[in-house]
């Protein structure tokens, strides 16, 4: 693989750039691999380098059924931060934080990975408390964030609305290193260095159905063919239903709707990320200048990653009253993408009735910032068969009433 | 140079001149001149910077598809970014700015980024920028994102207001062109209910500049007509200056309707957003022109063939005295007819088809302009404007064969069908190679609930480009749509259109075909976002072959413009450099909305004070008036507290909780939430809701219940009363109505749909203040009318009658430990009660309280408080509430989860009351810590603050708390992390700090 750099650039551009070869290879399915990873989006990626990073398996094959990184992995927001409340949480979202920290330099492909931090607004009594006790939390479980006063948050974002008639800003939870990162380049580079190790990406390649021999898996349909396996991880998000129902089993997942909104860009005017909860909206300034704007997920179970535009409204409505000058600006595009909710909103990475099947999915609204650290972990579960920050999100917590509910803290997980 | 000419402009009123600014430089146009016609007319070429490169740039169209005249419109609370000119009317005073240079248009520094473009090809940034690792934020982010975002950030609170409007009809027809015209007329005369959207402030579109006859009449004619007899038409309603921005599930169309951006300062709203639902909509929404991929296509004066006809007819504007005009199709040559008729000069037509065009050719050659066939551009001469074009074969590889000196080009590469508004709802596209464009699919349109289509394309947005095409296919499609809303259709034939025959196009996606690398990195795609041809194929040798990796990779469509003229040229180049069909590559996704709306019209009516209207109990303006500090909770303010002068927050509440134990208290708690929940199954119903049992409750009595959910897990808690027989009264939290209200709905509606019950929120039907204190029954009695003596209304109960002539109903309840009265009057009531008990109150010092005063109050007795104790994921068992749960019921919502072997397990969390060692308060949310760490290397902890106050009653800091074990654990003390690194410590005592007997609230 050519290094990329500056020097690289200035080598190729003496000859038009002639020299790039692919970023990542399009190879042919072999007939079998020791892993197959089901879904190529940010989570399935991770998974796969981490297993050849890590564990050195590299007899892996990536199967997406469209193009790499084009489900909620390049939709989504890009809000990355780990300030969560519970345990567990807060354990494999600072481990995804921290890794995104050296992502760029780790790959070789730069994902701009912008620690510009990120407030999550205090705007009722009641929030304020629930942040002081995140705030709490964190502090014992090594995430660094602060609960600041409204007059810090003004002072971070100038073009913040602090006494809105309806809810005043009352503080924050401040987390100074979470951020955004440009999420293709996550999907691109992760693709690239899989290819790189000499793991196949298949794009165009959907699996239809998933072979069993009783108890274990023995590999997957596909409509490029049948492909065997020892170990099958799935990685489909808004799918997963779909896909374990093909292997088997039930997961206790629904699928909804989740929209997302961008203004025309403009000069830069908002350099950390606004989430207020209690008005249900969210927003930061791309590196293009564009406002990165999402709310709610639809109130009604669908797969068609289109939303209705009552939620658009909403959250517009909620972040004029935030930012009142945003009402001068205009929506470019609105976008939606099917996400994968389980009955506590946390995610699920674990074992399946079926010996060989790995499931990670669940991550709902919120999992681009998990990418990194779900990779790992999920990589740990398939190699060794336990992995401490999956350990907590097993499959079987449903059934003991074991819940990781974050909602707690925050009405809104991205 | 560009100028006004002197006998065209059939959109202009020239006796009223329009005086306007750009860049502060003064200018005056027309009336009827959009911005950049007025530009244009001024000679105003250069008219902002491209995104990347800082390129100089130049209108190249005249309409939505603009992707370069972008201003800054109006100052302060009236400044909007990133305006297009093109689509903005002039008005008086009108005040534009260019974007996107510094420190001046002319002048530009970022324009180094163009000498430079050969080192950031598409995606470069993707590559560098990575060493050293913080660089990226503190040094390459913010000069990424200063040379990025085109127009400045307005600062202010917009000074305009907005609306919404809501529209149901048969028909919906979007563009007011011939099309739609036809399309809405047909369906208007079988009766069908007809609403036209129109973006411009004309009806017509395209067809009067571009001729024909229609009926033998001249276009502009037709259209006179038509729109005439629409008008008479009492079931049609038709629109301008009101866009179709985009088509969502179940026939819902958002309108979006510019009512004062052309009159700025008239009253009333800037914008209104129609949300219509249409039975059927029909996109007659036109096509717009492709540009042609030669070397400097982006150079100010290189123009859309069509948009130089539109200035030269519409505006009066000729762009160029020399214009050469370069195509790939038959259209073009109208434009070099228009000009050459209105006496201006054609060097040459460069036709890259080796036949050449049709009819208007011969027309064409025969008034004298030169006609290459076979020739195209290689390069266009000129930075800041166009001073000529070196041509070439277009089969060869771009060998000059001649320069021409002309001072403007005007290209068309043919034409893309809007199929925008057709496609954001699912309506499926096929490549028509003949005419080279995507068109609708007609048998994959867009579906409806039970799968039959909602949306007919109609006209040139369906392929059809000839104007009798075009008018008998609007025609079908209004009859067609009429016939599936129910309506019988006259069987009038179509309009007859008459146009010169045309040739077919030839597709040119590169011109000359064989344009090397250095033309191809001055061809521009995507003139906006810098994207040229090279980095499209750059993309696809690097692997990014989806298209969707492509645009993403590249940028390509990402702009202001979202691709409308850049998609098809990029997907093409794309095809070319796969060796791929162009349908096999495909398209990006069309996605709402079809041109940029203003987030103001999306919001609507509903800002500042009615964002969320303030619920006011009837006693909020006492509050007000009597210095409340306010406390939102919910769509609520309750008071907090009720400072006075010189007292703190904290002052005033341990005042009230004082006088409240010592004396007498006064609480308006008419934001409770209240449901009645009646019917024979009523009974049966709340044994299922609650914890405990309420069938079994006698009528007259009170009784605590506690709600979970399916999970098991605490909900919501609040006192029900038996009113009769078959109705009960159930109390829930402030924030709580409306959900539960809403729970109880679903489930009777849902899954227990044949019990009879009824249930109705009156939150707002009553007033409810709570007379709470040792001299609460003294108040009363001294009210007089009801007996509330300890025999007849016993704790837990509850008695109709009237107070001081007033009717109520008083619950003997309390939550604050005291003898405590609720007295619920009709909400008309609640301020002439409240000021009733107030007058009568003063002898024993009556102190109105607020929620922080009732907060204290609960904790001191040790009751829970939904979300302070409960966080969704506590069950009543973790609060010591197993007293409140039935063991007699086989069911109710979350007994089956609490038998889940978490939810049983002896080690969980429970409540237990803490007191601090130094008296001090401990923090809201602290954690109590453990030894060593989990297997993740997180602190361990074994409980955790859930409310936290200074007690005035005590004198000191007094918890409520979750705690491992800790009801087991009594005087056991505990370390308490604060933030600041210090530790409090606490000890476990028992949750209920005073008057343990409840001596008190027993009187
Ligand atoms: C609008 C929106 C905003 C969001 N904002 C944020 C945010 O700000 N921060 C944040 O952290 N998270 C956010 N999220 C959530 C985040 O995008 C997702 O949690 C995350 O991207 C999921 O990644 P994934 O790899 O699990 O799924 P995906 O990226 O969806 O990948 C799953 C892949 O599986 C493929 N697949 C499915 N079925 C098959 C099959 N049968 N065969 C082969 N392949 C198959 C799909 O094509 C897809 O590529 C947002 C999501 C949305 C929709």
């Amino acid at each position: 693989m050519k290094r990329y750099s500056a020097f690289a650039i200035a080598r190729e551009a003496a000859r038009y750039h002639s020299g790039w070869g692919r970023a990542w290879a399009a190879p042919q399915p072999k007939a079998k691999y020791d892993a197959i990873i089901v879904g190529a989006g940010g989570h399935g990626l991770a998974t796969a380098y981490y297993l050849g990073k890590n564990f050195g398996i590299t007899n892996v094959a990536v199967l997406e059924k469209g193009w790499l990184g084009g489900g909620n992995t390049g939709r989504n927001t890009t809000i990355i931060r780990s300030n969560y409340l519970q345990d567990a949480s807060a354990a494999i979202y600072e481990k995804a934080r921290s890794l995104y920290e050296t992502m760029s330099q780790d790959l070789n492909y730069n994902v701009m990975f912008s620690p510009r931090g990120v407030i999550m607004l205090a705007q009722t009594h009641h929030e304020v408390r629930g942040y002081q006790r995140t705030a709490h939390a964190n502090a014992l479980q090594g995430v660094e964030t602060q609960y600041i006063g409204p007059d810090k948050v003004k002072e971070l974002v100038p073009i913040i609305n602090i006494d809105g008639p309806r809810y005043p800003v009352l503080g924050g939870l401040w987390q100074p290193r979470g951020g955004t990162a440009r999420h293709d380049a996550v999907a691109w580079g992760y693709a690239r260095a899989c290819s790189d190790m000499g793991m196949d990406i298949i794009q165009q390649c959907e699996v239809t159905g998933v072979r069993r021999d009783g108890d274990r898996v023995i590999g997957v349909d596909t409509t490029k063919g049948a492909i065997d396996c020892d170990k099958l991880g799935l990685v489909v998000a808004g799918h997963s239903g779909v896909l374990a129902e093909k292997a088997g089993f039930r997961l206790p997942i629904e699928s909804l709707a989740l929209q997302a909104l961008v203004s025309e860009p403009i000069k830069p005017c908002m350099d950390v990320v606004v989430m207020a909860n209690t008005v249900h909206g969210y927003m930061s300034q791309s590196d293009k200048g564009e406002m990165v704007i999402g709310g709610g997920t639809d109130g009604f179970n669908n797969y068609t990653q289109r939303g209705s535009f009552h939620h658009v409204e909403e959250t517009v409505r909620a972040l004029i009253e935030t930012f009142p000058m945003i009402s001068r600006l205009k929506m470019l595009r609105q976008w939606g993408g099917i996400v994968d909710m389980t009955g506590d909103r946390s995610p699920i990475l674990s074992k399946t009735p079926v010996d060989g099947i790995f499931v990670n999915c669940g991550w709902g609204t919120g999992g681009f910032k998990a990418i990194p650290g779900s990779g790992w972990a999920m990589a740990e579960l398939m190699a060794k068969g336990h992995s401490p920050l999956a350990a907590e999100f097993s499959l079987n917590r449903f059934a003991e009433g074991r819940f990781i509910d974050e909602s707690v803290a925050a009405g809104v997980a991205h | 140079m560009s100028t006004r000419l002197a006998h065209t402009g059939r959109l202009l009123t020239k006796a009223r001149q329009i005086a306007f600014t750009f860049n502060g430089k003064h200018l005056t146009g027309f009336e009827g001149d959009t911005l950049a016609s007025a530009l244009l007319a001024n000679d105003q070429m250069l008219v902002g910077r491209s995104f990347k490169y800082h390129r100089p740039r130049g209108i190249i169209a005249s309409g939505a598809e603009e992707p370069n005249a972008l201003v800054g419109l109006g100052t302060g609370a009236s400044f909007e970014p990133n305006q297009r000119a093109t689509t903005t009317a002039l008005f008086d005073g009108l005040a534009a700015a260019s974007q996107n240079h510094w420190p001046s248009l002319d002048f530009d520094v970022g324009a180094i980024n163009n000498r430079l473009a050969r080192f950031f090809p598409a995606g470069f940034y993707y590559k560098t920028f990575m060493a050293p690792r913080a660089a990226w934020k503190h040094l390459f982010e913010p000069i990424v994102r200063h040379s990025a975002g085109l127009g400045k950030a307005p600062r202010d609170r917009d000074a305009d207001t907005y609306e919404h409007f809501y529209a149901f009809t048969d028909v919906l027809v979007i563009g007011g062109g011939v099309a739609g015209l036809q399309a809405a007329l047909a369906a208007g005369r079988a009766g069908a209910q007809v609403l036209l959207l129109e973006q411009t402030p004309h009806y017509g579109g395209r067809a009067p500049v571009d001729g024909g006859k229609i009926n033998d009449l001249p276009v502009d004619k037709f259209v006179e007509q038509i729109v005439a007899e629409l008008e008479t038409m009492p079931n049609v309603t038709l629109r301008l200056r009101c866009m179709g921005a985009g088509v969502y599930d179940h026939g819902y169309v958002l309108g979006y309707e510019q009512l004062s951006d052309h009159t700025p300062g008239i009253p009333g709203p800037r914008h209104r957003l129609w949300k219509i639902r249409a039975k059927q909509v029909i996109t007659a929404t036109g096509a717009i022109e492709r540009p042609l991929s030669f070397a400097g296509n982006d150079v100010p004066g290189v123009m859309l063939a069509a948009s130089v006809r539109d200035y030269a007819v519409n505006y009066g504007v000729s762009v160029g005295d020399r214009t050469v005009v370069v195509t790939n199709n038959d259209d073009a040559y109208r434009t070099a007819i228009t000009l050459k008729t209105l006496g201006l000069e054609v060097p040459v037509i460069l036709d890259a088809r080796t036949k050449g065009g049709g009819d208007l050719m011969v027309q064409a050659r025969a008034l004298g302009v030169r006609v290459e066939t076979g020739k195209g551009i290689a390069k266009v001469l000129g930075t800041k404007r166009v001073t000529g074009v070196a041509i070439c074969t277009q089969a060869g590889e771009g060998a000059v064969l001649e320069e021409i000196a002309c001072d403007a080009v005007a290209m068309s590469g043919g034409w893309s069908p809007v199929v925008h508004l057709w496609s954001h709802c699912g309506g499926k596209l096929i490549w028509d190679a003949a005419q080279a464009m995507f068109r609708p699919d007609v048998d994959k349109a867009p579906t409806g609930a039970s799968g039959e289509a909602f949306v007919l394309a109609a006209g040139t947005a369906n392929g059809a480009l000839s104007l009798g095409a075009v008018l008998s296919d609007a025609d079908a499609a209004g009859k067609a749509a009429a016939t599936a809303t129910g309506h019988k259709p006259k069987s009038d034939s179509a309009p007859q259109g008459e146009t010169p025959a045309e040739a077919l196009i030839e597709p040119v996606w590169m011109m000359p075909q064989g344009a090397g690398v250095k033309l191809r990195m001055k061809s521009w795609l995507d003139f906006q976002n810098d994207v040229k041809v090279s980095d499209v194929q750059l993309a696809a040798q690097e692997g990014y072959e989806s298209v969707e990796h492509t645009k993403r990779y590249t940028t390509l469509g990402m702009a202001t413009d979202q691709g409308k003229l850049s998609n098809i040229n990029g997907l093409a180049t794309l095809a070319r450099a796969l060796n791929a069909d162009i349908p096999a590559v495909g398209t990006t996704t069309f996605r709402p909305p079809y041109t940029p709306i203003s987030m103001g019209a999306i919001a609507g009516e509903a800002r500042g004070e009615i964002f969320q209207p303030l619920r006011r109990s009837p006693m909020h303006a006492w509050h007000e008036e009597n210095g409340a500090y306010w406390e939102p909770v919910g769509h609520w303010r309750r008071p907090y507290c009720y400072p006075r002068s010189g007292e703190t927050h904290a002052d005033a509440v341990a005042r009230e909780v004082n006088q409240t134990r010592a004396s007498l208290g006064l609480l308006d708690a008419s934001t409770l939430g209240k449901i009645i929940v009646k019917g024979p199954d009523a009974g049966r119903f709340l044994d299922m809701l609650y914890t405990n049992m309420m069938s079994t409750l006698a009528v007259g009595k009170c009784r605590y219940g506690l709600m979970c959910s399916e999970n098991g897990f605490l909900s919501d808690d609040g006192v029900v009363a038996r009113i009769d027989d078959d109705t009960w009264l159930c109390h829930t939290t402030t924030g709580g109505a409306d959900r539960i209200h809403a729970h109880m709905e679903e489930w009777l509606q849902t899954e227990w749909w044949d019990w009879q019950v009824y249930t109705a929120n009156v939150t707002e039907q009553y007033a409810q203040i709570a007379v709470v204190g040792p001299n609460g029954r003294k108040l009363l009695e001294k009210l007089g009318g009801m007996d509330v003596s300890r025999e007849t209304l016993p704790f837990m109960t509850w008695a109709d009658g009237a107070l001081a002539g007033i009717g109520c109903r008083i619950y003997r309840i309390s939550f604050s430990g005291e003898l405590s009265y609720e007295i619920a009057v009709p909400a008309s009531q609640g301020r002439a009660l409240w000021d009733k008990l107030l007058a009568a109150g003063q002898e024993f010092g009556i102190t109105p309280y607020g929620t922080e005063a009732l907060h204290v109050m609960r904790a001191e007795k040790g009751f829970i408080m939904i979300g302070d104790e409960t966080d969704g994921t506590v069950i009543p068992q973790d609060l010591g509430l197993n007293w409140a749960i039935s063991k007699k019921k086989s069911d109710y919502l979350g007994k089956r989860a609490q038998e889940r072997s978490h939810m049983a397990d002896p080690n969980r969390w429970k409540l237990v009351g803490l007191e601090t060692v130094d008296g001090s308060v401990l923090p809201d949310g602290a954690y109590a810590v453990a030894e060593g760490v989990n297997d993740n290397g997180q602190k361990a902890t074994q409980g955790r603050v859930t409310s936290t106050y200074h007690s005035p009653t005590l004198g000191k800091g007094i918890a409520m708390g979750l705690v491992l074990h800790g009801p087991d654990r009594m005087g056991e003390v505990l370390d308490f992390p604060r933030i600041d690194g210090s530790v409090a410590q606490a000890r476990i005592v028992d949750p209920v700090f005073f008057d343990k007997d409840g001596e008190k609230q027993n009187v």
